[in-house]
């Protein structure tokens, strides 16, 4: 496997609001939120369940149109979902009727790579996330984490200029989870793209992210830009270090603040684009 | 209704409204060959039934079985008909319009389904006339049918269409409203646009419905077809089974309402089986569900 350098990446978020609903249910989900990812940077986006996280990195994904603000990606303002930009849901959203194969060689297939060529390039994903063998089995004949790993092969293919990850291993049990982590890390040492991860997790945030970005409950804020120092590459005892737990003090007084409002419903990376694809009774 | 009736549909019944789901027998005590042996014992039971009210002419009031054939002279007439040259002449001709009419169907079912369900231009356009052509029987168009087309074999095609398009219509439809939209927004963000949408997602996607559709659909064809042949024909099973009761063949009679039960079983079986090998990952979530 070759290293892939990429040379862009770099998102700019200036000044964003969005809002959700219509007439006095009208909510705003973010308020106000700038940041700044520069090129191969990993950031985490950490913040209680609610607090719009997810909505912003819908937006970078063009799901969600914004209500205010600028969304750039290498300096164009971002326009509607596009493979420059992958997204990672917490469930997986692996194509049921198609093979682990199928999925991942799927971005290859749109923009009309001939099948040989889409083939070999899918299987090196594959065995780049573990699931040499598996190439032939449907996404339902898999677990969870493996699920995952074939989501993460899916969006990669498409050398993606970033990596969108909503809460991607919330749903996976603590022990998958810290070697999702691990791997997640292993990948990204060999394709190095900006990765903008959301989670609600602390200890994830310090074990994966360059940069953590802690956002306040809605309407979410960014409240502050903490820098991680830790080297890399990452082992699992650096989450018992003393330089760990501090920092991890300093995110918990943060998000949970003494006498806080209490948690709000996880909003959706899809925003109301689920409601407005809704059915219509016949 | 007289029993031989009930027979018949008890045979083509379970082949039209419920598709697709197998039906779960309560488990037996002593098992699968017992319950078996009831279901035997019971089949037989009720021939035997048939037979003594047919030979008895038994005369219950509402009710007669004075012309009722019993079942050695249907099962006389049944061989004389796979025997005779025109039992090929008249299944030919009905499968002809089955098969006609039910692709034209599934066809125009599919396409219609997939706008409908997908494009909210297209619902508020199209369905307000399907709405309120869906509650008129199709035999219900017969004579209208007959009047529309100059060919009665066209007329006889055109009422099987209408008899099997709404229910695959519907199912279509009901299958891709219930397309994840997660499902749609991946595909987009990995570079799906347009036609191809449909394609690789949404028809996918909807597929197990479509099927349902198509087997539900199945079984209303037959159904129309031959109410259609009874009116107008000169070939087909359903015509048959008129043209016995007018020439006082009663046998006849319900040998034609058997190989009637029988097709449509036959051919909605062959549909859902179509279905199965085509969603083969559909399987493996039902058995992990």
């Amino acid at each position: 496997m070759t290293t892939v350098v990429h040379l862009r990446g770099r998102v700019d978020i200036q000044h964003l609001d969005i809002e959700f609903g219509q007439g006095t249910s009208r909510f705003k989900a973010v308020s106000d939120v700038s940041l700044a990812a520069s090129t191969g940077e990993f950031i985490c986006l950490l913040g209680p369940s609610g607090c719009g996280k997810s909505t912003v990195l819908g937006a970078l994904a063009g799901h969600i149109v914004p209500s205010a603000g600028r969304l750039l990606l290498d300096g164009e303002a971002i326009n509607g979902p596009h493979p420059d930009r992958g997204l990672v849901f917490q469930q997986h959203t692996l194509f049921p009727w198609k093979s682990v194969l199928d999925n991942v060689a799927f971005g290859l297939k749109m923009q009309g790579v001939p099948g040989p060529e889409r083939t070999w390039r899918a299987r090196e994903l594959i065995e780049l996330v573990g699931l040499k063998g598996f190439e032939r089995h449907y996404p339902s004949q898999l677990s969870g984490g493996m699920q995952q790993r074939v989501e993460i092969a899916r969006v990669l293919i498409n050398q993606p200029r970033v990596l969108l990850m909503d809460e991607p291993f919330g749903a996976l049990d603590a022990q998958t989870r810290l070697k999702m982590q691990q791997l997640l890390l292993d990948v990204w040492a060999r394709i190095r793209t900006t990765v903008l991860f959301v989670t609600h997790d602390i200890d994830e945030a310090l074990f994966l992210a360059d940069r953590i970005l802690v956002m306040s409950a809605r309407p979410g804020r960014i409240i502050d830009d903490i820098r991680v120092p830790f080297a890399r590459p990452r082992e699992a005892q650096l989450t018992t270090t003393h330089a760990f737990n501090s920092l991890k003090r300093h995110c918990l007084e943060l998000l949970h603040p003494q006498n806080g409002p209490a948690p709000l419903d996880r909003l959706s990376p899809l925003g109301d684009s689920v409601l407005s694809e809704a059915h219509f009774a016949i | 209704m007289s029993l031989p009736d009930t027979l018949a549909a008890g045979l083509a019944g379970p082949a039209a409204p419920v598709a697709g789901q197998p039906r779960r027998l309560p488990r037996w005590p002593a098992g699968r060959l017992t319950a078996f042996a009831v279901g035997a014992l019971s089949l037989l039971a009720s021939l035997l039934l048939w037979h003594a009210l047919a030979t008895s002419r038994a005369h219950l009031g509402f009710i007669t079985f004075a012309h009722v054939p019993p079942p050695s002279e249907v099962l006389e007439a049944g061989i004389e008909l796979l025997s005779s040259p025109k039992l090929s002449l008249h299944v030919g001709h009905s499968l002809a319009r089955i098969g006609a009419g039910y692709l034209s169907a599934a066809l125009a079912g599919v396409g219609l389904g997939l706008l409908i369900g997908r494009f909210r231009w297209a619902a508020r356009a199209l369905l307000p006339p399907l709405e309120v052509l869906r509650p008129i029987p199709a035999v219900a168009w017969i004579p209208l049918a007959i009047l529309m087309f100059p060919s009665t074999e066209v007329s006889m095609m055109f009422i099987t269409f209408t008899g099997a398009i709404f229910p695959i219509l519907l199912n279509t439809i009901h299958g891709v409203e219930a397309v994840d939209p997660r499902l749609v927004a991946s595909a987009r963000s990995l570079g799906t646009r347009g036609p191809r949408l449909f394609a690789e997602v949404i028809l996918p996607s909807a597929a197990p419905g479509i099927f349902t559709g198509l087997s539900i659909g199945m079984g209303t064809c037959w159904f129309c077809l031959v109410s259609a042949e009874m009116i107008s024909g000169q070939f087909g099973i359903g015509y048959y089974t008129w043209e016995s009761y007018t020439l006082q063949n009663y046998a006849g009679i319900v040998v034609g309402m058997l190989f009637i039960g029988a097709f449509g079983m036959a051919s909605s079986a062959l549909v859902r089986w179509l279905g199965h090998f085509a969603t083969p990952w559909y399987r493996l979530q039902e058995k992990k569900a």
